[in-house]
């Protein structure tokens, strides 16, 4: 994803880091969640820009992006997969990037403009993606439904905006919008009923109408 | 309604709306984040309370302390209830393991307490204060080890797969040692996590003495009776409401502790309380596929005729936990006289296994379609025309009990001619594309129909529109989509007059989604609720039921017509009834077939394996809707690529878990793993199967799909991989000399 570049990480040193993070939560003694010194939780105001609306809320810092979204502003579209970056169910679109909304703490998004599902559109009122999603059958339990629609559309951007991937293999050229390029980019949003078939044809028919 | 003599026409054979790819009713909310999962449910019920549940660390043993002040004074917690001062609750419908209650601990990450606290932030923190002193006992989580001390048993996986613990046809050994061309080989399958994306979660309220359960769950009625014998409070006390499931995949057919804590943390603090299980403790706290480890032994004549045949599995469970019955399509699958399967259990003290999408045929095909590819090589005979030499219309164990129809002849036929497998080269090793070593396999997908009962109530309102109420769930299978199909095919109104409501457990009792068996019987359970409105409308018209038409909004009979809105004017009309089945399923086999197909490329310096193409051509009755019936088909065939080249739980033998438990170190395919699938369905109907003429397909998509990948690999390079998944570590040493 964006800002990949700046890691200097290759394929293996990322497996192996993978592996010891899935071993970590069996081991005894992992950090504890530290509440404030007088034992109370430390709330921090954060306003943050949600599908043109602004919020200004008090929340726990410990509070991520994706449960100050669900829980405390009942955007409920966002989906909680896995919690901990590995699904991509919680994409969201922060100042014109995608991220995981689990992997960002919510008083780190002040000034932020977040875009959610419900902001790409409603169900009278498609986004061509989401509409083209419905077309192609790009879901079945509808579960990593929202992050995958989410993603594809920051996804395009990032291609327009010439960034390359680990498929790219001319990196002077503009980046095409290719089938190996969207799955390749798209890799990190999950769809366990594997839809992923009929999603690329879905993104790939919004790309067309785009021209 | 009684099904017992086979379907003759009916107004579903009309196919206006049955049989027409349309898009799913549900699509615009869940493409705009609109649908409801269970941890959503903030309008359900005030004043909700965040529950988290922490799971044992240790796999066998017993807990002598647990040491709750320091949470119990966390900020914002509201209650605690630990499994020491529960005693040990009763088990639902399936459950081996014991999901609450009492000292032992069975297996690791098995819920040992419920934190309930203002946010769940607080829960959380509060829970990772408990500390706990265990006594550790030794345990059994090798499968390779205790395989020699597995005892014979029989099974049904309660999913449409079992043996007996033996089955015996002729004389296997006889026939076997007589065969010119023998195979003689074993396989292992390895343990494998449903992996569904939406995380158990339930939200608990109680009123008084009757409990709600906004939950994820794949088996409303049955989770209802569950969790009323798990709580022991009575059954009509409970309400279980699941309108959307994020995927179960057989993990969600079974109450889990999430719907147990939630309802016990509810209890403790006096306030509706919502949970998940969080992520890293899905994969043992859960059930999975359990591991096989498969021996089969297949001879034949040198024209290809098989004349003895046997298919023996081992796999490990907790105490009352059941072995997986991969060999249940080795019975049923190819002609032969001499025949011989036996399952085998050993006792393990790893997480439950239990169902996971196709239990039985899913492992087991892995291994007999690997063993099928073998043989033809032995033979000389091509792999597809092995198949179609051992073709069966019967029953092989019992030859007077034929198939009610059985196309796999056809399926093989059309998907070699489609996938171009004539340009298959027999010789493994010799196609080389650049870098890439490329090769074709295939295999044959077997899975049988399931016939079970289906309620369902139909509405008709003044406005003419039909409203369809029953607890069938869709967990991504399309079933709001094929049941507001049949309800317009009955009522002669177009799917935008078409209400459905699912999932909830006042509604009447459906199949629910299980064992590819949803689609059929729920659709025949709409139908059936469909004729009894039809009487009703008619009657309340004035039209002679038998002669009545229903199409374009209107009933019809003669030159009269009247808008069908008519008959509900001085109010609504309300229908219900149920599909129950004879014994057309005895007499006659109902399984449904599939044709696969795979082009594989292995990098030819580091044995990467990429699936390039994927073919599957399935016979599986009338397809209900063939857009959403693909989707079942492709993302089966995804799931079988998973099966054959990442997935496995790996387990950590000396303390007993399975290690990678989360969605990073248990990997499943993603976009970059799967390319373009092709899915194509014989036009076909099965008139024994109910009055829709459908089977399931559901299940059918992944049996058989990891071996035509596995054969591919083999055709590719050379080298016969019997360990799935097929891992490049164990190729890459056997990798033929780069060019």
């Amino acid at each position: 994803m964006v800002g990949s570049d700046d890691l200097n990480l290759n394929r293996r040193d990322l497996m192996v880091g993978a592996g010891a993070c899935a071993a970590m939560p069996a081991m005894p003694g992992t950090a504890k969640a530290q509440p404030g010194p007088d034992g109370n939780p430390v709330e921090f105001q954060v306003s943050l820009t949600v599908n043109g609306k602004s919020h200004t809320r008090n929340v726990d810092t410990r509070t991520t992006l994706l449960d100050l979204l669900r829980e405390n502003l009942h955007l409920t579209g966002t989906k909680k997969g896995c919690d901990h970056g590995q699904c991509g169910a919680c994409t969201v679109i922060v100042d014109g990037r995608r991220i995981n909304s689990c992997l960002t703490l919510a008083v780190m998004q002040e000034g932020s403009s977040v875009t959610t599902i419900e902001g790409l559109g409603q169900p009278d009122n498609l986004h061509p993606m989401q509409a083209a999603f419905i077309k192609h059958d790009g879901y079945q339990c509808g579960y990593c439904t929202p992050g995958q629609i989410c993603s594809s559309v920051a996804m395009l951007e990032e291609i327009k905006a010439g960034i390359p991937s680990h498929v790219t293999a001319d990196l002077l050229a503009p980046v095409q919008p290719t089938e190996t390029e969207m799955r390749e980019r798209m890799s990190g949003n999950i769809c366990r009923c594997g839809a992923y078939s009929n999603i690329v044809e879905a993104i790939t028919e919004v790309v067309e109408r785009q021209g | 309604m009684k099904f017992d003599t086979p379907a003759g026409t009916s107004p579903i054979d009309q196919l206006k709306v049955i049989g027409r790819p349309t898009d799913r009713i549900d699509g615009k909310y869940k493409t705009t984040g609109t649908a409801p999962y269970a941890y959503e449910r903030h309008d359900a019920v005030p004043n909700q309370a965040y529950g988290f549940v922490l799971g044992s660390a240790i796999a066998k043993g017993r807990i002598d302390a647990m040491h709750l002040s320091d949470a119990r004074s966390a900020p914002g917690v509201l209650a605690i209830v630990t499994t020491l001062d529960t005693p040990r609750l009763g088990r639902g419908r399936m459950n081996a393991a014991y999901l609450f209650g009492g000292p032992v601990i069975q297996h690791y990450h098995q819920a040992i307490a419920v934190v309930v606290a203002e946010t769940f932030e607080q829960a959380r923190a509060a829970a990772h204060l408990i500390r706990v002193d265990y006594r550790q006992e030794p345990g059994k989580y090798d499968l390779e080890a205790e395989a020699p001390h597995a005892e014979p048993v029989a099974s049904d996986s309660g999913e449409g797969s079992g043996a007996p613990h033996e089955a015996r046809i002729g004389n296997f050994e006889e026939a076997f040692a007589a065969a010119p061309v023998k195979l003689d080989e074993s396989y292992t399958t390895s343990d494998e996590s449903h992996a569904m994306m939406e995380p158990h979660a339930t939200i608990a309220a109680w009123n008084g003495d009757k409990l709600t359960l906004w939950t994820s769950n794949q088996m409303i009625a049955w989770g209802k009776g569950s969790i009323a014998k798990i709580l022991g409070i009575p059954a009509e006390n409970v309400r279980l409401d699941a309108p959307y499931v994020g995927g179960g995949f057989g993990g969600k057919l079974f109450i889990r502790a999430d719907a147990v804590l939630a309802a016990l943390g509810a209890k403790a603090a006096g306030r509706p309380v919502k949970l998940a299980l969080t992520r890293p403790l899905i994969a043992n706290n859960t059930t999975h596929r359990p591991a096989t480890i498969q021996r089969i032994r297949i001879g034949a004549n040198p024209d290809g005729t098989i004349t003895a045949i046997a298919h023996e599995s081992t796999s490990g469970n907790l105490a009352d936990g059941k072995p997986e019955t991969a060999v249940d399509q080795t019975r049923l699958l190819y002609a032969g006289a001499n025949r011989l399967t036996a399952l085998r259990l050993a006792h393990l003290d790893l997480p439950e296994g239990n169902a996971m999408r196709a239990p039985g045929e899913a492992p087991g095909l892995l291994a007999l379609e690997i063993a099928m590819d073998e043989m033809a090589e032995k033979l000389g005979i091509d792999p597809v025309q092995f198949r179609i030499i051992n073709d069966t219309q019967v029953d092989p164990e019992k030859p007077e009990r034929r198939f009610s129809h059985r196309d796999l002849v056809g399926c093989l036929r059309h998907g070699a001619e489609r996938f171009g497998w004539d340009r298959r080269q027999q010789q493994p090793g010799h196609v080389r594309d650049g870098r890439w070593l490329v090769g074709y396999g295939m295999a044959v997908g077997f899975r049988n129909n399931l016939l079970t009962k289906s309620a369902a109530r139909v509405r008709l309102d003044g406005r003419g529109m039909v409203t369809v109420e029953t607890d069938m769930t869709d967990i991504g299978t399309g079933s709001y989509t094929i049941l507001a199909q049949t309800a317009a095919e009955m009522m002669g109104v177009p799917l935008e007059m078409v209400n459905v409501r699912l999932g909830d457990s006042a509604f009447p009792a459906s199949a629910g989604s299980g064992g590819q068996w949803g689609a059929n019987n729920s659709t025949a359970g709409v139908y059936a609720a469909c004729v009894k409105l039809r009487e009703a409308v008619a009657a309340k018209l004035g039209f002679n039921s038998a002669e009545a038409v229903f199409a374009d909004n209107e009933v019809r009979s003669g030159n009269r017509s009247v808008p069908l809105a008519a008959a509900a004017s001085g109010g609504e009309l309300v229908a219900e009834d149920m599909i129950e089945y004879g014994d057309l399923a005895k007499k006659q086999q109902q399984s449904t077939f599939a044709g696969h197909f795979a082009e594989v490329g292995v990098d030819a310096a580091t044995a990467e394996i990429r699936v390039r193409r994927m073919l599957a051509v399935c016979a599986a009755g009338r397809i209900l809707n063939p857009k959403s019936a693909r989707s079942q088909v492709i993302g089966a065939m995804t799931m079988g690529v998973g099966a054959a080249l990442m997935e496995k739980l790996a387990v950590d033998t000396k303390r007993g878990f399975f290690v990678n438990h989360d969605l990073a170190g248990y990997e499943v395919p993603v976009h970059a793993d799967i390319p373009h699938q092709d899915v194509v369905f014989l036009d076909e109907v099965d008139p024994m199967s109910s009055p829709m003429k459908a089977k399931g397909v559901a299940e059918l998509g992944i049996c058989g799909v990891g071996a035509a990948v596995a054969n591919a690999v083999y055709n590719a390079t050379g080298i016969r991989v019997r360990d799935y998944p097929l891992t490049l570590d164990k190729l890459i040493e056997r990798l033929p000399e780069a060019v």
